[in-house]
């Protein structure tokens, strides 16, 4: 997260990003990734600066933002991990490490971890297929992964997380 | 003395380990006597080998891989800096590597041998040739570089196979309309086919290429704006993108005027946000104008309206960046490759259970099998093959007898296959045919636009067909119940194809019939044979 979200209301941080881009020609999503880059998700008051910003309706911005599966009106945890569902992933034993994640983790797709640290989400290819199955955490891709390669990730990633307080 | 090493930033080298192996060469190496100068390059696409570590020898470039952190102490005092062939990871000079020698690379020349940032690297490596070809052929007349690439034969390479170069020509016929007087050459890089990965790979190891491509694009049919479409999956790639614009536009690639020619382009990385439809031209489109990725009708063809209103080429990223070359070496010599309609080359991707995954380019008109056992090795696990899954989620399972058919467009529609992008997926005998049905609907009904009914409804429905049918089968419900759920699903798949809108629904069945049709005796009823009479008995009639 951006300093400046803190210096000042999220309401005027979203205003900023929807006034630097919204003369871009097809401005919505660069405004939305710009918004979801900062608050790690799509906060409910954006909806109506948005909107306003662009002269369309809430319902056409809502309707935008629920078309795709990147963006989040909820707060996700501290680690996003999508898991790949594709199918060469799935021709390397994906559907038994989807299950060992969401036993792992005690959540399925779309739900956070009590602790908040980890997002569990479905994606169709993270184009790694040639050493699946893969997982993304962040912006990171992984291959070749097991549920014992798994456990020791999320624990380095909670580690992490404990003693610097950043993210990875 | 120093020596250079080059070790990709490539997102398959990087998810198996690339990046620490770099911080353990830089940490190793710190102290010592001999300067290294480590090069992150494009990966070579030998993703079984990844992270592939090189060393420029005297000799050429030498390779181990792959590497994991714990070999690189001993890489280190075994003689990998002069290229010593004492340690197990050692591979012999790189372009002699049997998957890399054997293949034809025209497309992929450059990839995994540059910087793919440096655009130094890319000028020495014959970079920009097809651009001041392009400039000269364009003094005399645009007509000219749109001759050249419908003589070359290039086809679409992002699935459908529609001929570039006629596509082209609609845009350069086209007349831009209202105050804006615009036209567009929009990339394709949603690459949304799971089992595929050459648009990654083209971005990550030689995006000026890509870029080449794209300006070429525009002064063949006058537009001056580009975007780049690019799928949220892929952040390496969009940083590789970004920094190789950057570039372009300060060394005067990109911008109001081109090397000093008074041409003018602008180009943009757009990026999407997860939905496999914004792959399909018009749902891109949509998206690229800030809107949900609905399908739109055709016609109008994009050529003539597209983006904003206004004329626009939307391409492949194969596509484009192989524009380059066909303008560099000449159309006649990209034609000399292929077969029948199937000019070029393709890269194909292989992928799954396969032991030595990654990316083979080679002309049209090789076998699968030929692909799969020469260059893949096998499976992965070592177990039999029980079936290839071409062209992306929308593509056939083909059975081993099917394995012999040439790779190319017109030998693959004549069994019901698609070559698609080129994505060549291996499962071995551990996988059930039947759940490989199921997820084709599956995947229709989470990624289907929603615009029109056969896909929504009838993806759904074939998810739910197909549970009846696995539920019939365990309960052994009457046959008679297994043969009417059979025909509801032919009849729903033919539903599919003749009344959707787009390609979405009307291929999704391909996938789900070709299991039914070639894994029959696998497909629900795995030791029903009482079942299989039934429904051969029924079929014959
Ligand atoms: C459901 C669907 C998904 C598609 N996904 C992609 C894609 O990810 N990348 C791509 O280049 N083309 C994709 N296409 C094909 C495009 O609609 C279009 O034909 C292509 O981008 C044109 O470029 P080309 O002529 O260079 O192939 C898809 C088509 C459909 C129907
Ligand atoms: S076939 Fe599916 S994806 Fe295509 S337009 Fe219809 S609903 Fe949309
Ligand atoms: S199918 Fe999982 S990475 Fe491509």
């Amino acid at each position: 997260m951006n300093t400046n979200a803190k210096a000042q209301s999220p309401e005027q941080t979203i205003k900023n990003l929807v006034d630097n881009k919204k003369d871009l020609p097809g401005a919505l999503l660069p405004i939305l990734h710009d918004i979801q880059h900062q608050f790690g998700f799509i906060p409910k008051s954006a909806l109506a600066i948005i909107a306003q910003g662009l002269q369309q309706t809430e319902a056409e911005i809502y309707g935008v933002i629920t078309f795709y599966a990147h963006f989040h009106l909820e707060q996700p945890g501290r680690h996003t991990i999508e898991i790949c569902r594709g199918e060469a992933c799935q021709a390397m034993g994906s559907k038994a490490l989807e299950q060992a994640v969401k036993n792992q983790l005690g959540i399925d797709y779309g739900q956070t971890s009590a602790n908040k640290n980890f997002t569990l989400e479905p994606v169709y290819c993270l184009g790694n297929c040639a050493c699946s199955p893969s997982i993304k955490v962040g912006v990171k891709t992984y291959g070749r992964m097991t549920s014992s390669k798994f456990s020791e990730l999320t624990e380095t990633l909670s580690l992490y997380q404990l003693n610097l307080g950043e993210e990875l | 003395m120093s020596t250079t090493l080059y070790l990709p930033m490539d997102t398959t080298a990087i998810a198996m380990g690339a990046d620490d192996v770099a911080k353990a060469i830089v940490f190793q190496t710190k102290e010592s006597s001999e300067k290294v100068n480590l090069i992150r390059n494009g990966s070579r696409g030998m993703f079984y080998l990844e992270p592939l570590l090189e060393v420029e020898t005297p000799q050429g470039r030498v390779a181990y891989g792959p590497v994991s952190v714990d070999d690189v102490e001993s890489l280190l005092t075994q003689g990998m800096l002069t290229g010593n062939a004492d340690h197990p990871l050692y591979l012999g000079l790189t372009e002699n590597i049997p998957y890399l020698a054997k293949q034809q690379r025209l497309t992929f020349k450059r990839a995994g041998i540059i910087n793919p940032v440096s655009i130094d690297d890319y000028i020495t490596h014959d970079g920009f040739v097809g651009l001041n070809n392009a400039l000269t052929l364009l003094a005399e007349d645009q007509q000219n570089i749109v001759d050249e690439i419908k003589t070359s034969g290039l086809r679409g390479r992002g699935g459908a196979a529609f001929p570039t170069g006629i596509k082209w020509q609609t845009v350069l016929d086209a007349k831009p309309t209202g105050a804006e007087q615009q036209k567009y050459i929009v990339c394709n890089a949603d690459e949304g086919d799971s089992g595929t990965f050459s648009d990654r790979l083209l971005m990550e190891a030689d995006p000026f290429s890509l870029i080449e491509g794209m300006i070429i694009a525009g002064l063949a049919v006058g537009a001056t704006q580009g975007y780049i479409y690019l799928r949220s999956e892929y952040p390496q790639a969009q940083l590789i993108l970004e920094q190789a614009i950057a570039t372009a536009y300060q060394q005067q690639y990109l911008g109001d005027n081109i090397q000093g020619s008074g041409h003018k382009f602008d180009l943009e990385v757009r990026i999407g946000a997860g939905a496999y439809i914004c792959g399909e031209e018009t749902s891109l489109l949509e998206s690229l104008e800030g809107k949900r990725g609905l399908v739109r009708a055709k016609p109008p063809l994009p050529a003539i309206e597209g983006l904003f209103g206004q004329p626009t080429i939307v391409n492949n990223v194969i596509s484009l960046a192989t524009v380059p070359i066909i303008l560099a070496k000449g159309a006649q010599y990209y034609q000399d490759f292929g077969v029948g309609r199937s000019r070029g080359t393709l890269p194909f991707q292989l992928a799954g259970n396969i032991k030595q995954g990654g990316l083979v380019e080679l002309a049209f008109g090789t076998t699968l099998a030929d692909i799969v056992n020469d260059f893949g090795a096998g499976t992965y696990t070592g177990e039999p093959i029980k079936a290839i899954q071409v062209g992306g989620p929308l593509g056939a399972y083909l059975p081993e007898q099917q394995w012999h058919t040439a790779l190319d467009y017109e030998a693959f529609s004549a069994i019901s296959a698609v070559l698609g992008h080129g994505g060549i997926v291996v499962f071995d005998n551990s996988i059930s045919m039947t759940e490989q049905a199921r997820f084709a609907m599956e995947f229709c009904t989470a990624e289907s636009c929603g615009k029109c009914t056969p896909c929504r409804i009838g993806s759904t429905r074939g998810v739910e067909v197909i549970d009846n049918m696995i539920a019939a089968h365990q309960n052994q419900s009457p046959t008679e119940q297994s043969v009417a759920l059979n025909e509801l699903l032919v009849d729903l798949c033919d539903t599919m194809i003749d009344g959707s809108l787009c390609a979405m629904g009307s291929m999704t069945p391909i996938p789900v019939k070709s299991v039914m049709t070639h894994f029959a005796d696998d497909f629900i009823t795995d030791n029903s044979t009482q079942y299989h009479e039934k429904v051969t008995a029924k079929e014959q009639k």
